[in-house]
């Protein structure tokens, strides 16, 4: 049977991803129209209850792997890729994130198959899978296929939306010898949280930091400029939480939060994939940006070239003055 | 020790992309430059070898494509010599080809440590590692910011999604390394200089043991079948700050407008 696998991420409590649970519901989808079936992989001893989650987003088969500890990629490929050779799986999917991207490209490498990254959309055409990947800083789209060989998925981050169909999986437990070098690493801490437990979630209005605001200190205009609003918060990009200026928590995008204020406001934000996927949905964008070839001002409804260091504390000055 | 890196020569950012309608492939014939992102990769490669810790005799830069420029402004930043893959059986290889492709050449090396930024900024496909890892046998991570030797391993941080792991990888591996691992150099003049003095080891396809039919466009296993262009979105407004106050003025007004203050 040619179905699809779905590597189902979870947290240390055994709580799927919900880009996960998406993957699945779409997994689900696609079989249906191919007439066939989504199966889903877990990797580490998540009971029984939390699994049915799977079965309920659309999974007819969960193969879980006890023995396997979950968190790094390379153990993942050696259970995925024995469950692909034992059941002759044609295609694996992905939900957006991280891990998925090593897995996805170190399956298609083992089993000499595809690998294609950042999809926003999967069709079916002629009993095959389509995948649709924006190249180019999203200026087109290009429709990919797998011509032979196992056809690995990795969507981008939000792509396929979970779904509960009511429906149960039935559950196989695997034994799966991990290959050596797969055990050469070793997760030493896993999901540390950086920084203070700021929360951005219930914000109506974000005031968004990027690298342009030079140091760690240039937070602080941004702080005073979400002040001015009655329900401000401040977040932030990887490039400025990888060098310790702001909290993880505050953190938007493919490996932080997703966020859909009424307001985002990109300061000093070049706009790049892995951040926008995270804050697109915003009502309303305003980006302020000293350069004006930056792809934020491709998806900004108002997008400002100058130097935010005049910018932003005018704007504040004068929100404050409105009172 | 011998530690590798791979670099990548990409467009120019400053020149315009557009895809060859005829090939599906990206167009090259352009400005190139050294990819961005690699130069991470280059910056963390001499820190080991500065460091001492693991005792890094050699920095051997490797890239594949057809031209070898990029190798040039690659070692000028002080590495010690480049391997260059060039073959037009390589043309159109996908990211799972290109791969295994570069794994074949590094096999003949048997480097230590495998070295690679976090994405080409053409392709952006986040994945090379993790493919080149798979065909090297070596244990692998991908987006590493933060890279110390620690009892002859490498204690490696990086955000996955539910925040920072910290992994201890045993050499030999694979790492790619985020941009915020370091500050990349500037080429010192003496350095540039010499650059053009280092050996080039140039490799075909068959140098290299790569089976011709495992590459390229019919070794790809991805097919581009078609392009479109994405969903019409309305364009945002856009202004220029001459003014800073009437810039201001604007800002505020549009968001009144839109009821958000
Ligand atoms: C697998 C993966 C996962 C990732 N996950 C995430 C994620 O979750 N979240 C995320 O944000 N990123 C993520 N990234 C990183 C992402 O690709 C970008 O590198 C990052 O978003 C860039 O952050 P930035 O915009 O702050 O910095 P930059 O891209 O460096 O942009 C800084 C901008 O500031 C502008 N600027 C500079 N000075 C001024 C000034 N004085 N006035 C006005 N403007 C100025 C510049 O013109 C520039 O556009 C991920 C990457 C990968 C590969």
């Amino acid at each position: 049977m040619a179905g699809i696998l779905v590597y189902a991420l979870h947290d240390d409590e055994g709580n799927f991803n919900k880009n996960s649970l998406g993957a699945v519901s779409e997994a689900a989808r696609l079989a249906g129209e191919l007439g066939t079936e989504a199966a889903a992989v877990v990797i580490g001893d998540v009971a029984d209850d939390k699994v049915a989650a799977l079965g309920a987003h659309g999974a007819t088969k969960v193969f879980r792997a006890k023995n396997v500890a979950d968190g790094l990629a390379q153990p993942a490929v050696d259970v995925m890729a024995k469950v692909i050779t034992d059941g002759g799986y044609d295609y694996a999917l992905f939900g957006g994130g991280l891990l998925g991207l090593e897995i996805g490209a170190g399956l298609a490498a083992r089993l000499a198959g595809g690998v294609t990254v950042e999809v926003t959309k999967v069709k079916v055409d002629g009993g095959s899978l389509v995948a649709e990947r924006p190249i180019l800083q999203d200026s087109e789209i290009a429709d990919v296929t797998f011509d032979g060989g196992l056809g690995v998925i990795v969507g981008r981050l939000n792509a396929f939306e979970a779904k509960e169909s009511g429906g149960s999986a039935a559950i196989e437990d695997i034994e799966v010898e991990l290959s050596d070098f797969s055990s050469k690493s070793e997760l030493v801490t896993r999901g540390e949280q950086r920084g203070e437990a700021v929360d951005i979630e219930a914000a109506d209005v974000l005031i968004g930091g990027g690298r342009g605001l030079g140091e760690a200190e240039g937070f602080r205009a941004c702080e005073d400029l979400a002040a001015t609003f009655p329900n401000g918060a401040v977040a932030a990009t990887r490039a400025v939480v990888d060098s310790g200026w702001y909290p993880y928590a505050a953190q938007i995008g493919q490996t932080g939060k997703t966020v859909a204020p009424k307001l985002y406001l990109a300061v000093g934000i070049s706009g790049a994939i892995q951040h926008k996927v995270g804050m697109a949905s915003s009502e309303n964008i305003v980006a302020i940006n000293k350069d004006e070839n930056a792809p934020i001002f491709e998806f900004a409804d108002l997008g400002v070239i100058g130097d935010l260091n005049k910018i932003v504390p005018a704007l504040t000055e004068a929100l404050k003055a409105r009172g | 020790m011998k530690i590798c890196v791979l670099v990548k020569e990409v467009p120019d950012a400053a020149a315009p992309r557009k895809i060859d309608p005829g090939t599906m492939r990206l167009d090259r014939s352009g400005a190139t430059t050294l990819n961005e992102f690699d130069k991470h990769a280059i910056e963390a490669a001499m820190q080991l070898k500065a460091g001492g810790e693991l005792g890094v005799d050699e920095v051997v830069v490797l890239t594949m494509g057809p031209n070898a420029k990029v190798l040039q402004t690659a070692v000028s930043y002080g590495l010690d010599r480049s391997v260059h893959l060039a073959d037009d059986a390589l043309a159109g290889s996908d990211v799972a080809a290109t791969g295994l492709a570069l794994a074949k050449v590094l096999e003949a090396e048997s480097p230590d440590l495998v070295l690679l930024g976090q994405q080409s900024d053409d392709g952006e496909c986040y994945a090379m590692g993790a493919v080149v890892a798979e065909h090297l046998k070596m244990p692998s991570l991908t987006q590493v910011v933060k890279m110390d030797v620690e009892g002859g391993k490498l204690r490696c941080e990086r955000q996955a999604e539910y925040g920072y792991d910290t992994v201890a990888v045993s050499l030999p591996a694979v790492i790619s390394v985020g941009d915020a691992i370091n500050e990349p150099r500037y080429p010192g003049l003496k350095d540039i200089m010499g650059a053009k003095k280092k050996p080039v080891d140039t490799k075909s396809t068959a140098d290299a043991g790569i089976d011709a039919g495992q590459v390229g466009e019919a070794g790809s296993k991805t097919k581009v079948i078609a392009l479109n262009p994405p969903p019409q979105k309305e364009a945002g407004e856009i202004i220029t700050d001459e003014d800073t106050a009437a810039t201001v003025e604007k800002i505020v007004s549009w968001l009144e407008e839109r009821k958000l203050i």
